[in-house]
């Protein structure tokens, strides 16, 4: 599930810019909260991220067991898988700040890169 | 289920009948369908709570696996307590195959790790995806119970919290609509019943498990606080968990009939069974008090010799001593136990009473009684269970006890030490129907033990006191002497014996004498009666002659009076004589 582990990228500090941000977002449909996560997490890696992130958008309607794979409980999420440790970012991804800092795209309270 | 313990109380089963039948679904737990009369409200949610290793999953687990195994309703499982690896590996000792089960497709199982350390959390959300695994498992297996262990925990995985109440409510009634019997589980607080106020969702029915620690000793209880348009029991019950998994004990024994059976065997000793009219009811228990050292292991010991002696498998638990004890003690006395070891006739397990809690013995003595499936149990040293608990759960566990007991048809003895508190045993002694009580009684620098039949049900027994002797060949009950200074016993007995033996040839000779003299005064009365007998015999005679000698006489007169009359031309004299 997980790729190959980066012994750099294991703390919580801002990965290097070289690396490819590997994100999945579940969500069910397009219930207002998977929406609005869709919409919000697009702007946010168009922003930070071009042309570095991958996203898979997983559909539990169409697929409920894809769920267990990643210990899913509550849609929307969105799971980092790279860079690592993988994070989960529950929500809408509305609080911008959050979601950055769940991207690891900055330090928790500090600057964008 | 057929209810092989029958009901909690009587009273409560005839409510239970008149109402009108609320569909349940057995968990499949020995006991806990007796309590509920019939199991878990078929269609709702059923609220599981407990402390931490109470047992809510194994309990939760139990009710899976039986609607899987039993009742053919598959299941689905969550957890959030540990990985599907884990639970696996903690029920595989209860026989629980959940691998198989969802192999077979009857069971589905995920495993959720909640870990809020590494989830963040922006913006609103729902638990749909919670829902949708959910529902498409049970859509799967065509699932009929559902399992969410330990549903609190979510509580613990988001910020949220009134997203989660929200959910949570949802999920109640998402399950309700799907008519699956879910059973959730939830953590026990201080003073309620749980942490996050689960109950407010699950209004139908409620169980809480508790794990006491007293004096070191465990105890399992279980009690359903709440059961909405059902009877149920109210007590809180001890429950084990054994090999055989999860069960609860009612306790019944006391209004139960067990149908008992008429015939009587022997409690080893003869005159003990002459004393019991006949010996011991077949499926009866006989509780032996005394206090120590008056051979009441040794009466076990007989008890199962002479048990094994008829081809019939015996259970010896020892709470005092080992097996090997035990064995070497009865040989000093005579008596070999090991061939019947040998022979698979005779189980001797030794049980140290502080090693286990008490619903540990239970458990024990259920697994020992399903294996061995023994005719006749010897349970040696029951009160050496009060060490390490308080009466009244000694007293209700082995009333559990008697209970299994009597519940199999076996018939049992048990031995106790009763010190100087015999009231010690008055809870047991209602449900006994035997008690013979062996006491010390010291006098003259000895001790001797008298044997008594305090009571015996459906017998007419003796209310004689017998000595109780151990000698080479065993015990020996022995007539008492009962003299003017009380009972008798010992060497001191032994000299009123002999004392009395001596009076009695004493009296004997005296007799004799007597019965000669006698002898003597008769054949002399009897010569004296012939001489008298004679004497009469001759006066009689000499009287008769006498009247003859007179009647002749007076003959002769009228004779010489007639002719001197005709000589003198007379009249005749009279009519009478002229006829003459």
């Amino acid at each position: 599930m997980t790729g190959p582990r980066d012994a750099d990228a294991a703390s919580e500090v801002p990965a290097p810019s070289d690396l490819t941000w590997d994100l999945r977002l579940y969500v069910t449909g397009r219930s207002p909260n998977s929406l609005r996560a869709m919409q919000n997490l697009q702007f946010a890696c168009e922003q930070y991220l071009a042309g570095r992130y991958h996203i898979e958008i997983v559909d539990l309607l169409e697929n409920p067991r894809r769920a267990a794979d990643d210990q899913i409980l509550a849609v929307p999420t969105l799971v980092r898988k790279l860079p690592q440790p993988i994070r989960k970012i529950v929500g809408d991804l509305s609080n911008s700040d959050r979601l950055l800092a769940g991207l690891q795209l900055r330090p928790r309270g500090g600057q964008a890169m | 289920m057929a209810s092989e313990h029958g009901g909690a109380d009587p009273r409560s089963l005839a409510e239970a009948d008149a109402r009108p039948a609320l569909p349940k679904a057995p968990t499949g737990i020995r006991g806990l369908d007796e309590i509920t009369h019939g199991g878990l409200p078929r269609g709702r949610s059923t609220l599981v709570t407990g402390g931490t290793g109470s047992g809510k999953t194994l309990m939760a687990l139990s009710f899976l696996v039986a609607g899987a195994r039993e009742y053919g309703e598959p299941g689905v499982l969550v957890t959030f307590e540990e990985t599907a690896e884990k639970v696996t590996a903690n029920v595989a000792s209860l026989g629980f195959d959940l691998d198989g089960l969802q192999r077979d497709k009857l069971l589905v199982m995920y495993a959720f790790r909640v870990d809020p350390a590494e989830v963040i959390e922006t913006g609103a959300f729902d638990l749909e995806a919670l829902f949708l695994l959910l529902g498409e498992a049970i859509e799967r297996v065509g699932a009929k119970r559902v399992v969410l262990d330990t549903i609190e925990l979510l509580f613990g995985a988001f910020q949220d919290q009134a997203i989660v109440r929200a959910e949570l409510g949802r999920l109640f009634r998402w399950l309700e609509e799907r008519a699956v019997t879910a059973i959730v589980t939830g953590e026990r607080g201080d003073s309620v019943l749980t942490r996050h106020g689960i109950e407010e969702y699950v209004s139908d029915c409620v169980i809480a498990l508790d794990h006491r620690m007293q004096d070191e000793i465990s105890t399992r209880h279980l009690q359903v606080v709440k059961y909405r348009g059902s009877a149920h029991g109210t007590n809180a019950y001890p429950f084990l968990i054994s090999a055989r998994g999860f069960v609860v004990l009612p306790i019944t024994s006391v209004t139960l009939d067990y149908g008992a059976p008429g015939d009587r065997i022997s409690t080893g000793v003869a005159r003990l069974d002459h004393m019991l009219d006949g010996g011991l009811l077949r499926g009866s228990t006989v509780l032996v008090s005394g206090t120590a050292g008056t051979g009441k292991s040794t009466l076990g010991a007989h008890f199962a010799d002479s048990a094994c002696g008829r081809g019939e498998r015996t259970l010896m638990i020892l709470f005092e001593e080992s097996p090997d004890q035990v064995t070497r003690n009865m040989r000093s006395v005579g008596m070999d136990l090991q061939p019947w070891v040998d022979a698979g006739l005779l189980r001797i397990w030794a049980a140290r009473p502080t090693a286990f809690g008490l619903e540990t013995h239970l458990a024990i003595l259920d697994r020992l009684l399903e294996e061995f499936a023994p005719r006749v149990a010897v349970l040696d040293g029951i009160a050496s269970l009060s060490h390490g608990a308080t009466g009244p759960e000694v007293s209700s566990m082995l009333a559990r006890k008697i209970d299994m007991l009597k519940g199999r048809g076996i018939t049992a003895m048990l031995t106790t030490l009763a010190g100087a508190d015999e009231s010690s045993m008055v809870g047991v002694s209602s449900l006994v129907d035997t008690w013979l009580l062996v006491r010390n009684v010291e006098s003259n620098g000895e001790r001797n033990r008298l044997l008594f039949v305090l009571k015996s049900r459906g017998t007419a027994h003796s209310n004689q006191v017998r000595e109780f002797v151990l000698t080479d060949h065993g015990v020996e009950l022995v007539d008492v002497y009962v003299g003017p200074a009380g009972v008798v016993t010992g060497s001191a007995r032994l000299v009123l014996e002999a004392q009395e033996r001596g009076a009695n040839f004493r009296q004997g000779q005296e007799l004799a004498r007597r019965r000669r003299e006698l002898r003597g005064g008769i054949v002399e009365a009897e010569a004296r009666l012939a001489v008298l007998q004679d004497e009469l015999a001759a006066q009689r005679a000499e009287f008769e002659r006498i009247q003859e000698r007179e009647r002749r006489q007076a003959s002769d007169a009228e004779a010489d009076r007639s002719a001197l009359a005709a000589r003198r031309w007379a009249d005749p004299a009279s009519p009478g004589e002229g006829e003459r």
